[in-house]
């Protein structure tokens, strides 16, 4: 199994929507077949398409805010006492995390091929929330799925996206997470797919799916090599990109710009969810071994039984809390672009802190992962190493579960 | 000699009528009274699809999804379905059985190791919802060479060139989904309307037995007398959560359903 030079990696599948040969594809119900090959067709001509492409640019620019910012975090490198540590603060972007990118350009794609409604699944709550603002934004009615368990533990999502205007429609079946919504958000497309159009939140699903999210994720990292530049004059010689890695969505966009770059040069590490210390459940399929199984139309590794039920998953973050990952990184996984490893809840709680001790910055439970492996790495890092940190969304929504394992005062009031 | 699942279409053709597939959950609510379930309605049906239990299904309805639910939770593994197969294969009113599932049971299972115990344990054909065509070309031609069928879905979005080239690939059996809905769900299009696409597809190919499945009840069955076959299965899962909701034998309650379906297209 090989990386490509030269070709973007949302095109280096096969015919068939397989990377390697093995991750992804297209399994799905025949009804499905017809409205995924017009999406396919309709992306592929406008991704070359300068208009739509400047038309994207215009929306991300003055509507989500581009560029986010690249900031130096001095005092906690001075704490940590390693390698310089930086982040990418893309948390700035209008609704507070990546998700609007691939919700605004499914809503240009919607609106394009003149479809009324559009309908979206979420964990976090942050796809959701962003799909119901580009719905609004785009004049679409927006219908959300998402985990009753996951409506309990992430309110303020939910509310910002009633205010917006959407449906939120409760999951009840299985586990009542992330996983459960894209089930139902796939039905609801079976029966409504004449009219309706589908987005996917992460980096997951049918390959389109994938391909869409991943490509428009990636003006994370295009924002960010010109910053590089701007600021070390080129991409540094030891640079080092962390990022959680739930469904795969934020850390395929965050590396995507420096995927032919040597990875002695720029090393990707991908945190994923490890659970609770002391529960055996996790939503690191990368990690702990998984193998591979097909889950929500597409092969990947996930977390299963011997029989190829699907296993439940543990987080403390909604947001990483999901079985399987991205084909795109199942693909970097075994071409050895990317590495991969966990944090525990407990670690990722430790992390939030230390930022926000020393930091006026606020990452949500997901980069908090992310954040805890590299504060561990950095301490053994030369001064010359540029660690970079994707801080990913905003913590705000976080704000019940964080009062309730760490106590008030960790917890800002707006 | 005809293979089982054509021999079943082909006598009730000679009565004049569809054949009737019913469409059970294995190990719902348990191993023991699924197979009961199966032996009773044996008498009225005449192939009997068996749906492979699988906890993230995005073709099925709320029915259907109680009924895999139910039997995941009561501990159902692959094993002992194909168990449940062979001993129905036993008993004395057997009839053809074809699996309905979803490709990672298949896959984790091996593909050359489930098609194996397919064919010992007397599995006649294979539903795979989540593995289209052309996707499913490679593990359709092992099916065929191990004498199972194979069945094509095809759908109301599936398009006229699709829809020659699955018909053209398809073993003796194919399946139309009558409507744009996961199963279950309330016949949203008119008979006139699904009738007129089963005669399209019939055109393609008269020689092919053409089932017509989702949303299919006691109230509209009578509609499609005159097709190959139709196939009712959330009708019959509901009737089996109904029945243990109110403390009564689902076997008993299910049974009396397919024959009243039977009545209604005879």
């Amino acid at each position: 199994m090989k990386l490509k030079k030269r070709i973007p990696v949302i095109d280096q599948g096969d015919k068939f929507g397989f990377w390697g040969g093995k991750f992804g594809g297209n399994f799905v119900p025949e009804t499905l077949k017809k409205p995924i090959e017009d999406l396919e067709i309709q992306f592929n001509k406008l991704k070359n398409d300068k208009n739509f492409l400047k038309e994207r640019d215009g929306y991300f620019k003055n509507w989500i805010g581009a560029p986010t910012r690249f900031i130096k975090l001095n005092n906690l490198t001075k704490y940590v006492g390693g390698a310089q540590i930086w982040s990418k603060v893309v948390s700035d972007a209008n609704g507070g995390a990546h998700k609007i990118y691939n919700a605004t350009v499914h809503c240009l794609l919607a609106k394009k091929s003149g479809k009324k409604v559009i309908i979206g699944d979420t964990g976090a709550g942050y796809a959701g929330k962003m799909l119901s603002m580009a719905a609004k934004k785009f004049g679409l009615k927006c219908k959300i799925f998402m985990g009753a368990k996951d409506i309990k533990r992430q309110q303020p999502n939910v509310k910002a996206m009633k205010k917006n205007g959407a449906d939120v429609i409760p999951v009840y079946s299985g586990s009542q997470t992330l996983v459960d919504a894209v089930s139902e958000c796939m039905r609801y497309w079976v029966t409504n797919c004449d009219t309706t159009a589908m987005c996917v939140g992460s980096t997951v699903g049918p390959a389109i799916f994938v391909r869409i999210c991943g490509w428009s994720t990636s003006q994370i990292s295009r924002e960010l090599k010109v910053q590089l530049i701007n600021e070390f004059g080129d991409v540094p010689k030891k640079l080092k990109l962390y990022n959680c890695v739930g469904g795969g969505s934020s850390s395929f966009g965050f590396w995507n710009e420096f995927m032919d770059y040597d990875k002695k040069q720029v090393e990707f590490i991908g945190v994923e969810a490890g659970g609770p210390t002391k529960s055996k459940r996790h939503a690191a399929p990368l990690t702990y071994g998984s193998k591979i199984g097909i889950l929500h139309g597409a092969a990947q590794y996930v977390n299963q039984n011997s029989d190829g039920q699907i296993e439940e998953t543990e987080s403390i973050s909604a947001g990483l809390d999901y079985p399987g990952i991205s084909p795109l990184h199942c693909f970097l996984k075994d071409t050895k672009r990317a590495r991969y490893t966990a944090a525990s809840d407990e670690e990722a709680l430790k992390a939030y802190k230390v930022v926000t001790k020393y930091e006026n910055l606020r990452p949500s439970l997901e980069p908090s992962h992310a954040f805890s492996v590299a504060i561990k790495e950095a301490k053994k890092l030369s001064k010359n190493t540029i660690v970079i940190i994707n801080s990913c969304g905003d913590a705000y929504k976080d704000r019940g579960i964080l009062e309730k394992k760490l106590g008030k005062k960790y917890v800002k009031s707006n | 000699m005809l293979n089982p699942i054509s021999l079943a279409f082909k006598n009730a053709k000679k009565e004049n009528r569809p054949a009737l597939l019913t469409y059970t959950v294995a190990g719902d609510s348990s191993k023991k009274q699924s197979l009961e379930i199966l032996k009773a309605i044996s008498n009225y049906a005449d192939i009997l699809e068996v749906g492979v239990p699988h906890n993230t299904p995005v073709a099925d309805g709320g029915q259907i999804q109680t009924s895999a639910y139910r039997a995941i939770k009561n501990g159902i593994k692959m094993n002992e379905i194909f168990k449940i197969v062979s001993d129905f294969k036993k008993s004395k009113n057997s009839k053809p059985v074809i699996f309905m599932g979803y490709y990672n049971m298949i896959f984790q299972y091996g593909e050359n190791n489930f098609l194996k115990n397919c064919k010992k344990s007397g599995v006649n054909g294979l539903i795979v919802v989540d593995l289209p065509w052309p996707e499913n070309k490679i593990f359709s031609k092992k099916c065929k060479k191990n004498s199972i069928n194979f069945i094509q879905l095809l759908s109301p979005t599936t398009s006229n060139k699709r829809l020659k080239s699955i018909t053209k690939d398809s073993h003796d059996m194919i399946y139309y989904i009558s409507m744009l809905s996961t199963t279950g769900g309330k016949l949203k299009v008119s008979p006139k309307k699904i009738l007129a696409n089963y005669n399209k597809i019939k055109k393609i190919n008269p020689k092919k037995n053409c089932v017509i499945g989702f949303g299919i009840t006691e109230k509209n069955i009578s509609n499609f007398k005159n097709t190959d076959g139709l196939v009712v299965g959330s009708q019959i899962c509901k009737e089996i959560t109904r029945s243990l909701n109110n403390r009564q034998n689902p076997v008993i309650n299910v049974s009396k359903i397919v024959s009243k379906l039977k009545k209604k297209i005879s």
